[in-house]
């Protein structure tokens, strides 16, 4: 069993740390077996791996409520199950079977739980913040106290639809929360190299009258607090934040980047900085056991394989998909 | 009945519908304060306030977005882009996140909403604050799209696509708003994809769309009081869904098609509605069909060039005599 806290001052206490690290645990491990999937050729097209960035979206994931709602972008996994949507789901929808979240017809960059508040991954950079504000546009005029979380990378930046989104939120004081991930390259390219300022989205706060906030996005611990407070200020009424995390991605951009354009030394630095053992040595130190931290492992490792044979069992797609749901009516009819 | 403008019917098609439905909401450029660049959507604001009709900056990506994700979570938003030329800033809301989101999430997602803009030529604009580009949004799957030509129309069409299930783009036409015409009192709401009879003759069948309607239909006045032909003129009102039916009854009756598109020619709609004619109903045609389209240019901005460049009454006209020989 779990001990009690060793270190005084925990503002975090134990349930959210092991609900943390669990959630870490589970984004790492769903994504180890998509990458192993790949090489089997059991996932085919692209898929854009989260190795590395977890500490964000169990920060941002385990402080949400149940009714919030959140958007990120193709990549995507991980914020998806941080939502609470299934593993065999998400894998079910990367190998293309019918017990996908999308029936297979999204796919890797699509991933959708509704029914979870996982609003989508959006594949088109940028296009997802302006839709977060619609929802939070609800929550504001309903008055019914939901928060909209958007999540994006480094590259988003530069991208129109950025500044369109941060800049009209603050003039509408919308309960939303835009989050970017600085995994410190675009695609392939460094974003220093195309960028102006050192800090993509913390350093343009200031252009739409909101705080500078950068947090370290590798420990989960800070991300998690930095959530609260920008959810308090949302729920609050007063109006978005826009927060910068500083993170790495283990692996390349996507299925096809083996990440060679990065120097060594960066790799080996970021990889030593891995958020995982990070947040699990910090559990020991907070007195928690290393029995109900491998208790945790453990779990989420059975989940993960009995959720791949399930996916992997699963029939394909049922035909009858491809001409379903173009429309509300179930259809596809343009005309009569 | 009460004779209202175009213009005037945008805005009581949309405050019967904000009246009825307090999920219904309103945002664009200058719509509020200003009651829009065409004076479409006077008197809202004051009608429903500041959360309901929400003035936004020049932001079209974030409009469209914000319309988006307030349907994904239960509003029925009505957003307005300016001018329709300017859908080219926020294409990517329109056709990759707007049209394909139910599809790709298999269901999962509801997108009621309705984009209305100011479509189409003749008020000397330019080539960029003109175009007709009702055929960009019906070649993408997933979105509905309707272009009324009249005042009574706007009104029963707009709390139509209002109340549609689905993401609706209205086309008005700029050249229209001043056009007065009779409007049903109280509520009224029309059906999506149905076309409209307006004249009905045995000789030929001209199908036209928003302004290109009353041209037709003063072509066919003219045709009948000066040669003696008798031309049906169909409204078709809404691309998609599509109303093969009335196109192909009307057709079939008088074996003679007539398209008459204000769109530049390159896949115009009438390029669609010709390939299913000829498709389906090849042997009750007696003659080839013929399109009446702007040419395959950008339009020019003054009133001489722009008059030859649009279909007008007199090239409608001659075309069709031409082509009867």
């Amino acid at each position: 069993m779990a001990k009690k806290p060793t270190r005084k001052n925990d503002d975090i206490g134990e349930d959210i740390r092991l609900a943390l690290y669990r959630t870490q645990q589970e984004v790492r491990q769903v994504e180890k077996r998509a990458y192993d999937l790949f090489l089997q050729n059991m996932i085919k097209g692209t898929s854009h791996l989260c190795i590395g960035q977890e500490a964000i979206a169990a920060g941002f994931g385990v402080a949400m409520k149940p009714g919030d709602w959140s958007f990120c972008t193709y990549r995507g996994h991980g914020h998806t199950l941080a939502r609470g949507a299934s593993m065999t789901g998400v894998l079910g929808e990367l190998m293309g079977r019918d017990c996908g979240l999308l029936g297979g017809k999204g796919g890797s960059m699509h991933l959708t739980d509704v029914t979870k508040g996982a609003m989508g991954s959006y594949a088109i950079i940028g296009a997802h913040l302006p839709i977060a504000m619609g929802a939070a546009w609800k929550a504001q005029y309903k008055k019914t106290g939901e928060v909209s979380v958007c999540f994006f990378g480094d590259g988003t930046t530069n991208i129109g639809a950025f500044h369109e989104a941060v800049s009209m939120s603050a003039v509408w004081k919308l309960p939303v929360v835009f989050v970017c991930e600085n995994n410190l390259y675009m695609e392939y390219t460094a974003i220093g190299d195309v960028t102006p300022v050192k800090n993509p989205a913390a350093d343009r706060a200031s252009a739409y009258g909101l705080p500078s906030i950068i947090v370290d996005g590798n420990d989960a611990d800070a991300v998690y607090r930095v959530a609260q407070e920008a959810f308090a200020k949302a729920r609050a009424g007063d109006g978005p934040s826009l927060i910068e995390c500083k993170t790495y991605r283990h692996h390349g951009h996507s299925r096809a980047d083996p990440g060679k354009y990065r120097p060594d030394a960066e790799v080996k630095e970021w990889i030593a900085k891995d958020p995982i053992p990070f947040y699990r040595q910090r559990m020991l130190d907070f007195g928690i056991s290393e029995e109900a931290i491998k208790t945790i492992e453990d779990d989420v490792a059975k989940a993960v394989n009995a959720a791949t044979e399930e996916s992997k069992n699963a029939p394909p797609p049922s035909e009858d998909l491809i001409l379903k749901d173009v429309w509300a009516d179930g259809g596809w009819a343009w005309r009569n | 009945m009460a004779e209202l403008t175009y213009r005037d019917a945008v805005a009581q098609g949309i405050a019967q519908e904000m009246e009825r439905d307090e999920d219904v909401v309103f945002l664009g450029e200058d719509i509020g304060a200003a009651g829009g660049v065409f004076k479409a959507t006077v008197g809202l604001l004051d009608q429903f306030g500041p959360t309901r009709v929400r003035d936004t900056p020049i932001a079209e990506q974030a409009i469209l977005g914000t319309a988006m994700g307030a349907a994904m979570v239960g509003l029925k938003p009505i957003a307005e882009i300016m001018f329709s030329d300017f859908f080219a800033v926020c294409w990517d809301i329109v056709a990759n996140e707007i049209a394909k989101t139910r599809y790709m999430t298999n269901g999962q997602v509801s997108l009621p909403l309705v984009i209305r803009t100011a479509n189409g030529g003749g008020l000397r604009f330019g080539a960029q604050h003109s175009q007709s580009i009702e055929n960009w949004a019906m070649m993408i799957p997933g979105l509905k799209v309707v272009a009324p030509s009249s005042p009574a129309d706007v009104k029963g069409l707009l709390a139509a696509a209002i109340r549609d299930p689905d993401p609706v783009i209205f086309f008005e036409h700029k050249a229209l708003y001043p056009v007065k015409g009779e409007v049903p009192d109280g509520e009224y709401v029309d059906k999506l994809g149905e076309a409209k009879v307006l004249v009905q003759g045995d000789d030929l069948t001209i199908v036209a769309l928003a302004n290109m309607v009353p041209r037709a239909v003063e072509a066919a006045q003219r045709l009948k009081d000066e040669h003696g032909i008798h031309a049906t003129v169909v409204d078709l009102r809404s691309l998609v869904p599509l109303d093969t039916q009335t196109i192909f009854r009307e057709v079939s009756k008088t074996g003679r098609l007539f398209t008459v598109e204000e769109n530049p020619r390159l896949c115009g709609w009438g390029a669609e509605i010709s390939s299913l004619v000829s498709e389906e109903l090849f042997w009750d045609l007696d003659a080839p069909i013929t399109r009446i389209t702007t040419p395959h240019i950008p339009l020019p901005a003054a009133d001489h060039l722009e008059d030859m460049t649009i279909p007008s009454v007199d090239r409608i006209t001659d075309r069709i005599l031409k082509s009867l020989g």
